[in-house]
């Protein structure tokens, strides 16, 4: 049984990974390749839609955590958006939000994304 | 319903088996009477508990064997989880500093702080060679 799946795609030169489904120790491996292999081709520009994505576990977050540096190192960054609330409550009982953006929606983390570059 | 009610199960050290563990928990939970917001904590600290176990205590080897225990009474619900791996001192662990562990790539020790924040007890024993961690939510 299939229980998470990650879809990218690419919106105005920015590289979106959609998330569904249930992100933890198991499935995390699967998010953590596709991260490893946008950083391999300088794709830096990362944005992480959550919207489906229903459950995450300390390791999802632990992802984040061991390529954030990597890529604001080569000029990027990787914003997250769309949490719902249960979610977002697991990164902000962990205290990501004063060291990750973390938006509504795309629109915002793509209008961040210019401004950073201004 | 709500009379004292357990429920065991015992689980291959295989991360793969962490989505069942939390179906295993949110229906006995749901079906004695925790919020869904209490269930959501319930389920993330069970599987945080016992992602260590597979990870840390047993390193992935799915030939091994950890055991979950539920136990419902009318104030709260009881966790135990047990297993024959390597043993981890909690007095010694200190809740992480997510900034300083970006900065030197690292990650992990997020799992004792979540259990500690979502559950009302924590606490870790070793009795007869075995870890026994316990935790519990209160239903009020």
């Amino acid at each position: 049984m299939k229980n998470f799946k990650i879809n990218h795609r690419n919106k105005s030169g920015f590289e979106v990974l959609d998330l569904q489904g249930e992100l933890d120790a198991h499935t995390a491996s699967q998010l953590e390749d596709v991260l490893k292999s946008l950083i391999n081709k300088n794709k830096s520009n990362i944005i992480v839609n959550f919207k489906d994505l229903d459950y995450i576990a300390s390791a999802g977050l632990g992802v984040f955590m061991a390529y954030i540096e990597d890529v604001r190192s080569i000029g990027g960054d990787i914003k997250l958006t769309n949490m719902n609330e249960k979610v977002y409550n697991v990164f902000d009982l962990l205290g990501f939000p004063t060291l990750y953006d973390i938006f509504e929606d795309e629109q915002h983390a793509v209008a961040k994304f210019l401004n950073d570059s201004e | 319903m709500d009379k004292a009610a357990s429920y065991q199960k015992s689980i291959k050290a295989s991360t793969k088996n962490l989505s069942d563990i939390r179906k295993f928990v949110s229906k006995y939970a749901e079906e004695h009477g925790f919020t869904q917001d209490q269930i959501s904590d319930i389920r993330l600290a069970v599987d945080e508990a016992a992602t260590n176990i597979i990870k840390h205590g047993y390193k992935n080897d799915d030939t091994q064997t950890l055991t979950l225990k539920l136990e419902f009474d009318d104030e709260k619900l009881n966790v135990t989880l047990t297993d024959q791996g390597v043993s981890f001192d909690l007095k010694k662990y200190k809740s992480p500093d997510i900034r300083q562990q970006i900065e030197k790539r690292k990650r992990g020790g997020m799992g004792i702080r979540l259990m500690k924040n979502l559950m009302d007890d924590v606490s870790y024993n070793v009795q007869n060679q075995k870890n026994v961690l316990k935790m519990s939510k209160n239903r009020n």
